[in-house]
């Protein structure tokens, strides 16, 4: 048992958080319709983690948040200025300015990678769940060590925090969040800063891409971002149900992704084992699939 | 007596483009209708005047800024402007007009504004569709929906975005119903309208609008054939009473 403790369930519970926060966030984006935000701001904060990383030559988890939120802000600035001096619609500014972040972070990676060398691009892009590891995890009693609980690895700290934060701020501005997203002219008129809100949301996603992209990697943050939420658009007319379904899904896909990977099929006796990641972005394709197909909604 | 609403010198400009051009007008306690051909600057006039889109010029409600009288100035968005598809039901779109009125952002609506939410439902005639995904209903149903979201407002003036253009008979007759009953209660409605049969019938006001006011006043002075044809370049001359 303890080799699951130290093994399994820090990258089960990793990917269980990443899968859940992002789900709950990424409802917002498709009711918005501004997927392709989701897809901008996990690119974007690379430079950012870069930075942080650099400037405090640490691998820890605040200067690397701090920097990606930065980059978050200025890479929605930038959209909003591209958009305007070029006259371009949202998707072309978005996506010219995500990549354009992207490969800077990309370039930062190289030039100071001496110093951060356990960060590279296949961790970017890919995470790397499977050195989430607990070693000093001796039994279930360390589960109420204090000692054995400061050698959990610290990115599922992160994890966590930025989880417990979004389900708080989803719950306590439920209705000015749902206004926002509906109707966000009526908001104004109604005296909403609409784009503080659009702001604090973004920034909430881009703290859920950094906490999850050491996990299971950019690319899947952004499947973890859509999928839930758009099969959850295809199972329900109702808002409380869309928005807490969809982090319920990605919970489940983050937690039933790590286990088809590799412990369940070492229960089985089976002598296989896959990328985690790999099999949580299956799995959320395939639960869209699914729920299109199955659609009580659209037939 | 102030105005509900004073716009001095207002002028709009949509990159280089002038949507509207210098717009000096006070409103009157009635019902006016916006009136011009498309590209006039009538939705501009409207969203300028709420601080949606920026404008030069002052703009005031009852003699004060918008932010120091909000709660007594409603607005209804035309209907185009949001996804319908939104998982949202008929209640929960009318609620969104009691969020200034909330003492808390989370957990079910307070009892009382969940009844005002009602109450504006049933006096647009649907009552029966508060528990309805908007998404379900027809387009005149959505479109009595945000007059009934405008209402629950309880506010003095109304900012209305044509909330009666492709509407179905059995809702203009509701809408117009409504129009009435919040001008008996002396409040103010400015409407942004593109149907000139109804305006002789149903309006007290007009403002003429092409880029800049070509007329303004009540019906019998200001919707003249002349004043229409100058604001609509001469086409549809037969429709003035």
């Amino acid at each position: 048992m303890s080799s699951f403790l130290q093994l399994d369930a820090p990258a089960l519970l990793a990917a269980t958080l990443a899968g859940g926060t992002c789900g709950l966030l990424g409802s917002f984006l498709v009711l918005r319709r501004e997927s392709l935000l989701g897809d901008a701001l996990s690119h974007a904060v690379l430079p950012g983690i870069v930075a942080g990383f650099a400037l405090t030559g640490l691998r820890a988890s605040l200067p690397m948040l701090l920097g990606a939120l930065a980059a978050a802000l200025l890479a929605t600035f930038a959209i909003g200025l591209v958009r305007r001096l070029a006259r371009l619609e949202a998707g072309a500014a978005t996506g010219l300015v995500f990549t354009g972040f992207f490969a800077f972070g990309l370039v930062g990676l190289e030039v100071t990678g001496a110093r951060m060398a356990d960060v590279d691009l296949d961790c970017v892009l890919f995470g790397q769940i499977e050195t989430l590891v607990w070693l000093e995890a001796t039994g279930w009693t360390s589960l109420l060590d204090p000692a054995a609980l400061a050698g959990l690895p610290r990115q599922l700290g992160l994890l966590a925090g930025v989880a417990a934060v979004s389900v708080l701020a989803v719950a306590a501005f439920w209705h000015p969040l749902r206004l926002v997203c509906f109707d966000a002219d009526y908001a104004r008129a109604l005296g909403l800063r609409v784009s503080w809100w659009e702001t604090g949301l973004n920034l909430l996603i881009a703290a859920a891409a950094v906490a999850a992209f050491e996990a299971v990697g950019t690319v899947l943050v952004v499947a973890l971002l859509a999928c839930p939420a758009v099969a959850m658009r295809f199972l329900t007319d109702t808002y409380r149900v869309q928005v807490w379904g969809a982090a319920a899904l990605g919970a489940v896909l983050g937690a039933l992704g790590v286990l088809l990977a590799g412990p369940l099929p070492a229960a089985l006796g089976l002598a296989y084992s896959v990328n985690a990641a790999g099999v949580i972005g299956s799995l959320a394709g395939l639960a869209v699939f699914l729920s299109l197909r199955f659609a009580p909604r659209r037939g | 007596m102030t105005p509900p609403l004073s716009l001095h010198g207002v002028s709009v400009r949509y990159g280089d483009r002038p949507a509207l051009s210098d717009v000096t007008w006070d409103a009157v306690p009635g019902l006016t209708a916006i009136l011009g051909p498309n590209g006039a600057g009538k939705s501009t006039l409207l969203r300028a005047a709420l601080g949606l889109v920026p404008a030069t010029g002052e703009v005031r409600f009852f003699g004060r800024t918008l932010a120091e009288v909000r709660n007594r100035v409603a607005f209804l968005p035309q209907r185009a402007s949001v996804d319908w598809d939104f998982p949202a039901t008929a209640l929960d779109v009318v609620g969104m007009a009691r969020l200034p009125r909330l003492r808390r952002w989370w957990g079910r609506l307070p009892r009382a504004d969940r009844d005002a939410a009602l109450a504006a439902l049933d006096a647009v005639g649907m009552a029966d569709f508060a528990a309805r995904q908007i998404g379900r209903l027809s387009g005149g149903q959505q479109q009595r929906v945000f007059l009934a979201r405008a209402l629950a407002q309880q506010a003095d003036l109304f900012l209305m975005d044509e909330p009666l253009a492709a509407v179905d008979a059995v809702t203009e007759r509701a809408i117009i119903a409504v129009l009435h009953r919040l001008v008996d209660d002396g409040k103010t409605v400015l409407m942004v309208h593109h149907d000139l049969s109804l305006v002789s019938e149903h309006f007290t006001d007009v403002l003429l609008l092409a880029g800049r006011v070509i007329a303004a006043g009540p019906v019998r002075e200001a919707f003249t054939e002349d004043s229409v044809a100058r604001a609509f370049g001469g086409l549809p001359r037969m429709m003035v009473a």
